[in-house]
């Protein structure tokens, strides 16, 4: 079985990936591998598609995430970025992230606090999104580009975290 | 090089043979077999004609029964007549005591917590009496088939957890069945329903049965079934509707629940389900309770069942956030569980979606139906590429950490199988053991989660805290089950376990247990033994057979005559009886054609991807 993800998919190596594509791949390559196929088979063999199986639905997952599919091309070009080992983050970007958090915190005093939610997340789509269009540009550099590349999964990983901790939250609000 | 065979005219055991196989939904309040025939799949009746077996088991002085039969004695004699069983499996003692209602029987706490039943006929545990429920529907495949099964697929609620699971498939090796694989009730509704409608897209399967409910959200493309989230309670259903419309009885009445016996229990709770059930055809019903009668309307039912509904519906909402969807993304909503009936249920349901759910398909038989033309695939009698099952863990798995914290391994709604690792290390100076301990859940502490295993890894060499490393690697299979092994590192000292959770049978009492209801003369055991043990041999060589004449060119002329000398050793040692022999053997060509498996599987994968070359992908 082939190392590379993107190799097993038949992709080439870039963050841009066609999620279509993607899932149609993922799709024809579980008819292959998945164990129900061997359901008639010996022990071996099935133990074999498991892990097959396993290994196909890894790779899908990596690489549909975007947050994921950045980590792991910094991964392929041997660059490990993993957010403990570095929390140093720029000023800008630090104070950035308090006033969202106090936003997040504060919505519930607001008068309409469904609206003060979306303008929220709308603000915090559209920084994820340019991260992920600079992080783009500048992966396969080298030098400062490359640490460039490296600080924007970073900042990624915090978005991440703060869009899972808004969903959260909007439940609590709205879960009646 | 071996001879061909050629088989008696008539004797063919080719792989065209049509395999016995059928689909088992083993429900809480009502059980149901199916299979496919000519390309048909159908529920398969009893002698009487009725396709529901009630899920009931009797103990009684001169045997056991199954189904209405049974149910006819359960306000007689409640102690040893056992109604859903179901909401026993894979639970502790103080599990039961927590689900709420009241219970008629005596339970006695077994070997790991385990709750027994005390029947007439001794203790028995939810799975032994799952096991009878299962014989009856495996005899009435096999009736109906005219022939021995290959296997069944055994329908489970998609939020069952690993115990739940483990205790579904021990009931059914210990009604001698070869399960081919425990498959989600909502996803078994959906390949019936898909199946069926020709449909794609995206659909929610809603399933509130007796005891359990399941919300499914699966994407339909060309025969695959690709489930995106799944959520549910696993002890919540149409019991709990009964047990609240019962309660406000005994209000009504004045008559104090503590006062009842187990009998006048059971009677209660038969008029509040009937009570429930014609409610969805008229306004009102007159409902009657030890001399006292009053009627109960629509209104006053809608109050009693919304806190309930409630339940079902924020679970709804919670798997559509994980799916990453909105309600108006969603094609269709197909109802399926006995408890969708409930016009409330479905109201309910129609104002989350703004729309009218699907109530066309008949809610009681859709899951058997899935089940079977699951477990056709299954048996090989139809080819997987038209068909494809993709289907997700409901709750994640993790392990202890420090400060009684579970870290997460593998979160919920990640598609099976799936393999993970994560790296651990020692906490003290010279620690040379560690203990794991395996928990599903979705809370942080602990102690809010459910523990699944324990186990040590033993061994380490001393080394200064934190320069050990210790790799836990989780496995889920195809049928949800878990495997955990661990190893340090640095010197491979290795542990595994099968995850056996807390509450289920030990690999030894099972087995004990099947002996005991096999005769008791060990040659009748040991013939079964060599029987099966002649079947996986046989299989081994069709297969390899089967593979060999099709991508021979993959070996070369050394490594297919190795492969062949271990076949003709096998077959060889196979027609004899030493069990031990054969067994042996066919590890030994297992081992031999390893590599001509990977080389296979290889070749599948470039083979399903061919025609697309990498320069042809648009972005």
């Amino acid at each position: 079985m082939q190392e590379d993800y993107f190799e097993l998919f038949g992709l080439p190596q870039s963050y841009e990936v066609s999620l279509q594509t993607l899932s149609e791949r993922f799709r024809d390559l579980q008819r292959v591998v998945h164990p129900d196929r061997y359901a008639a088979a010996d022990e071996r063999e099935k133990r074999l598609s498991v892990q097959y199986a396993a290994e196909v639905n890894d790779a899908y997952q990596t690489l549909k995430d975007p947050v994921l599919r950045a980590i792991y091309l910094l991964h392929c070009r041997g660059v490990d970025a993993q957010m403990e080992n570095n929390t140093v983050m720029d000023t800008a970007f630090l104070m950035q992230q308090m006033e969202w958090r106090e936003a997040l915190d504060e919505v519930h005093k607001c008068a309409d606090p469904e609206a003060a939610l979306d303008n929220l997340r709308r603000d915090i789509v559209e920084a994820m999104q340019s991260c992920q269009s600079g992080f783009a540009e500048r992966w396969q550099s080298n030098g400062e580009q490359l640490k460039a590349a490296e600080d924007l999964v970073r900042k990624m990983q915090f978005i991440d975290k703060l869009i899972q901790q808004l969903d959260q939250f909007e439940e609590a609000l709205f879960d009646d | 090089m071996a001879l061909l065979q050629i088989s008696e005219p008539g004797e063919s055991t080719q792989p065209h043979q049509h395999k016995l196989a059928v689909g088992i939904d083993l429900g809480t309040t009502n059980s149901l077999v199916a299979t496919v025939r000519s390309g048909e799949a159908a529920t398969l009746t009893c002698k009487g004609g009725s396709h529901l077996l009630p899920s009931i088991v009797h103990y009684g002085d001169n045997g056991i029964i199954v189904g209405s039969k049974a149910r006819e004695l359960s306000v007689d004699d409640p102690h040893n007549t056992i109604v859903s069983v179901k909401r026993l499996m894979g639970r502790g003692v103080a599990d039961v005591k927590g689900l709420g209602g009241v219970s008629p029987y005596e339970f006695v706490e077994g070997e790991g917590g385990m709750p027994y039943i005390h029947t007439r006929q001794g203790d028995r545990s939810p799975v032994e009496i799952s096991a009878e429920i299962l014989k009856v529907l495996a005899a009435r495949g096999r009736d109906a088939l005219g022939g021995e099964l290959v296997g069944a697929v055994i329908t489970v609620p998609a939020y069952f957890d690993e115990a739940q699971r483990q205790a579904t498939k021990d009931a059914a090796r210990l009604a001698g069945l070869n399960v081919l694989r425990l498959l989600n009730e909502p996803t078994a509704a959906a390949v019936a329903y898909g199946l069926d409608s020709q449909s794609e897209g995206v659909i929610a399967i809603y399933d509130l049965g007796g005891g359990t409910f399941d919300i499914s959200i699966l994407r339909l493309t060309r025969g695959v079934f690709e489930v995106l989230a799944t959520g549910g309670d696993s002890a919540l259903g149409g019991d709990d509707f009964d047990q609240v419309i019962a309660e406000w009885i005994l209000q009504q009445s004045g008559i104090g629940g503590s006062s009842l016996n187990a009998s006048q229990m059971r009677t209660l709770l038969q008029e509040a389900c009937r009570a429930k059930e014609q409610l969805s055809d008229v306004e009102q019903v007159e409902v009657s309770f030890q001399g006292w009668a009053g009627s109960l309307d629509r209104e006053q039912l809608a109050q009693l069942l919304d806190p309930l509904i409630k339940k079902t519906v924020r679970a709804c909402k919670r798997v559509m956030r994980d799916a990453k969807l909105s309600v108006d993304e969603i094609q269709n909503v197909v109802m399926v569980g006995g408890s969708t009936r409930t016009l409330r249920v479905r109201e309910k349901i129609a104002e989350w979606m703004g729309r009218e759910p699907l109530i066309d398909i008949d809610p009681d038989r859709v899951v058997a139906i899935g089940a079977a033309r699951q477990a056709d695939v299954l048996a090989g009698n139809k080819s997987a590429d038209e068909m494809l099952l993709l289907d997700v863990i409901p709750l994640s798995l993790g392990l202890e950490t420090m400060g009684g914290l579970m870290e997460k391994v593998i979160h919920r709604n990640t598609t099976i199988p799936v393999a993970r690792a994560q790296e651990f290390t020692t906490f003290k100076d010279g620690q040379t053991a560690m203990s794991v301990h395996v928990l599903q859940g979705e809370r942080e502490l602990v102690s809010d989660g459910r523990s699944l295993a324990k186990f040590n890894l033993q061994g380490i060499p001393p080394m200064a805290a934190g320069a050990a490393r210790i790799r836990v690697t989780f496995q889920v299979d195809a049928d949800g089950l878990l495997n955990v092994s661990a190893t340090e590192l640095t010197s491979g000292v290795e542990s595994s376990v099968q995850v056996k959770p807390s509450y289920g049978l030990s690999d030894n009492q099972i087995t004990t247990m099947l002996q005991d209801s096999y005769s008791h003369a060990s040659e009748d055991r040991d013939a079964r033994m060599l029987r099966e043990q002649q079947v996986d041999a046989d299989r081994l060589v069709d297969a390899l057979q089967g593979a060999l004449a099709v991508d021979a060119e993959l070996l070369s002329d050394a490594e297919r005559a190795e492969i062949d000398v271990e076949i003709e050793a096998l077959e060889a040692l196979k027609s004899g009886e030493d069990i031990r022999a054969i067994e042996a053997q066919v590890k030994r060509l297992a081992e031999a054609s390893n590599e001509f498996a990977q080389r296979r599987m290889d070749r599948g994968i470039r083979k399903a991807l061919a025609g697309h070359s990498i320069d042809e992908v648009e972005v």
